[in-house]
């Protein structure tokens, strides 16, 4: 049996209670108050999909329930574009190697450029399998996979949902204006970069 | 036109079906606002796309059609009897409780006398029926409904479910005897137990709503009846948390949702009890068409909707709390019950009496009953704090802790290693 001598008190917290406290009714009067502010206040749930939540890079603190940060939230994937329009994709194989989810499958070809080696000619992303954890994108030497705000993505069988490279370059076509592409500032690596950023550019005489 | 209602028992009938009609009706759109009340204190909007049929693409009638859809979910669902249940008593157990709370809305007064065929003569009461023992019938029949709770705990071969029911039983016992004091208080006053007249001993000239006289007596009224409809803070029959659903844990489809909204029923019937005793049923003062003296079938109809007006306010009271204030824990619950409850119940009755022995109740003039109500109440008030003064409370509500006299051994020093052999 433990006894009150045994029982060692830390942080004793407990404190007598006020007369109102102890006649339990004024103390719920003001916890009835405090719910009936909320009832009338306002509403926070955003009523989709008559209202979607707008896309934005930089947080608007008056109204913060009304946005999604496009820069930091994760859904679909989408591969970027360089300056030229081609796919920034060298098909280094980083993101499926870094997928927990294996949904990334990726066949690699030489690059008909002559500004890198390689190229993907196939870049496949299983949307119901990935879990949209962000982990391609932070393995992508080049930025050329990033994630968007688009979240709302549908279709009607397991194969539709299977992006190929062009649904995912449509998406960078779709979400370019909102979310512009990173600078990729870890390598630099060819003219996989965007306008602003350009590393000197192999001409292809060198060999 | 309205010649065959001239004769109660024709229009008890026609009530009893309009009455039953609507307080069905009303459950199913009670469990409806509750989900919004619960949305709206959490900042959210609650049920509100169920429309009816798809009528409009972009306008869903604010989520109205939901009590029908849940309702027709529930009856499509699987009815899973266990199969080591009391299968007679688990049948009965939510037949009874929904029963229950409903022959109780019998005696309630809707809408007082009514004088059809217009010769001055009160011929019938807007009431299914008008017993000269309301009150007791009332309280009879209510207290039949912890059967329901209890049986359903017994039946369904569950420890938590037994639970749940024994708690419901304990918790009824212990709130039925402030709550018959309370009640003892109008009965005292009104020298009375028909409902209907328990009413008109508040209206008219000279008479006061008793809420005005008792202020007290009333709010332990309305304490011990959100125990005796179970509804948080003291729904500890079917704590989710510690109980996974109390006395209701085995019961699925229709028989869950009779438990359900003999719950509903309930509330319904205490807010019509609370408002017939202590707030004056259906009159409110100087209004034309709610007097005693207003006899007509219009009248009647707008009585009733003025009751219905009040019983709707107790039922968002109902509500409110729910989702203000978290559960009791059980010895808070009997604690407020023997320590609190009862003391203030013998108080105001005591009171009663006493303004019954001074003719109170009888007097010409409002004005001094309320002054000596009051000032009754406020003497009360002022014993318990002065009692309440005088003793100590802990934040955590819980006994003092237990001085070493008390304890069998002799205390051993706090540095004493736990568990070691004792002196």
């Amino acid at each position: 049996m433990i006894r009150d001598t045994d029982i060692i008190i830390v942080d004793d917290q407990r404190r007598d209670l006020s007369l109102a406290e102890r006649f339990y009714l004024p103390q719920i009067g003001q916890g009835l108050s405090v719910t009936f502010r909320r009832m009338i206040g306002r509403r926070l749930t955003v009523q989709y999909p008559e209202v979607a939540r707008e896309p934005r890079l930089q947080d608007d603190l008056t109204d913060p329930h009304s946005q999604i940060n496009a820069s930091r939230y994760r859904g679909v994937h989408r591969l970027n574009r360089d300056a030229d329009g081609r796919v920034a994709c060298v098909a280094c194989f980083m993101c499926g190697t870094a997928c927990p989810a294996h949904c990334i499958h990726i066949e690699a070809a030489e690059s008909p450029w002559p500004d890198r080696e390689k190229y993907p000619a196939k870049f496949d992303i299983d949307e119901l399998r990935c879990i949209y954890c962000g982990m391609c994108e932070e393995a992508c030497p080049v930025d050329a996979i990033e994630l968007t705000y688009e979240y709302d993505v549908v279709g009607r069988s397991r194969q539709e949902m299977i992006f190929d490279k062009e649904k995912l370059l449509e998406v960078y076509d779709r979400t370019k204006d909102i979310k512009p592409r990173k600078n990729p500032r870890i390598t630099g690596y060819a003219g996989t970069g965007s306008p602003d950023h350009q590393p000197p550019r192999p001409t292809g005489d060198e060999h | 036109m309205l010649d065959f209602l001239n004769n109660q028992l024709v229009f008890s009938l026609v009530l009893m079906l309009v009455v039953i009609g609507a307080v069905n009706g009303a459950v199913a759109y009670c469990i409806y606002f509750e989900r919004k009340i619960a949305g709206w204190i959490q900042e959210r909007y609650g049920p509100n796309r169920v429309g009816f049929f798809g009528l409009f693409r972009n306008f869903h009638f604010w989520g109205l059609g939901q009590p029908i859809a849940d309702g027709l979910k529930l009856f499509l669902k699987e009815d899973v009897i266990p199969a080591c249940v009391d299968r007679p008593l688990y049948v009965l157990a939510p037949t009874l409780v929904f029963t229950i709370a409903t022959i109780i809305i019998a005696v309630i007064p809707w809408g007082g006398w009514v004088d059809l065929d217009g010769d001055g003569s009160w011929d019938v009461v807007a009431q299914v029926a008008n017993p000269d023992i309301g009150l007791l019938y009332f309280l009879g029949v209510a207290s039949i409904g912890v059967y329901g709770v209890v049986l359903g705990g017994w039946a369904s071969n569950n420890k938590y479910s037994l639970y749940g029911g024994m708690r419901g039983a304990a918790q009824m016992l212990s709130y039925e005897v402030p709550m018959g004091l309370a009640i003892l208080v109008v009965v005292i006053s009104t020298g009375q137990l028909r409902l209907e007249g328990i009413i008109l001993g508040q209206v008219g000239g000279g008479n006061v709503w008793n809420v005005a006289v008792h202020p007290l007596a009333f709010i332990v009224l309305v304490i011990t009846q959100f125990a005796e409809t179970a509804r948080a803070p003291f729904d500890l029959t079917e704590c989710e948390q510690e109980l996974v659903g109390g006395f209701h844990t085995e019961y699925s489809s229709m028989k869950f949702a009779l438990y359900f909204l003999a719950e509903y029923a309930h509330m319904i019937t205490n807010s019509a009890l609370l408002c017939v005793l202590f707030l004056g049923g259906w009159h409110l003062p100087w209004v034309p068409g709610l007097q005693p003296e207003d006899t007509s079938i219009w009248a009647m109809i707008f009585k009733m909707l003025v009751l219905s007006a009040k019983i709707a306010f107790f039922i968002f009271l109902y509500m409110w709390v729910r989702w203000t204030l978290p559960r009791f824990r059980f010895d808070q619950l009997m604690r407020l019950a023997w320590r609190g409850l009862v003391p203030a119940g013998m108080g105001v009755t005591a009171l009663a009496a006493l303004m019954v022995y001074f003719n109170v109740p009888k007097a010409d003039s409002w004005l001094i009953k309320v002054v000596f109500g009051l000032a009754g109440n406020a003497a009360i008030l002022l014993l318990a704090v002065l009692f309440v003064g005088l003793t100590k409370g802990k934040a955590t509500g819980r006994q003092t802790n237990l001085s070493d006299l008390d304890l069998v051994s002799p205390a051993r020093p706090a540095t004493a290693p736990v568990g070691g052999p004792s002196a």
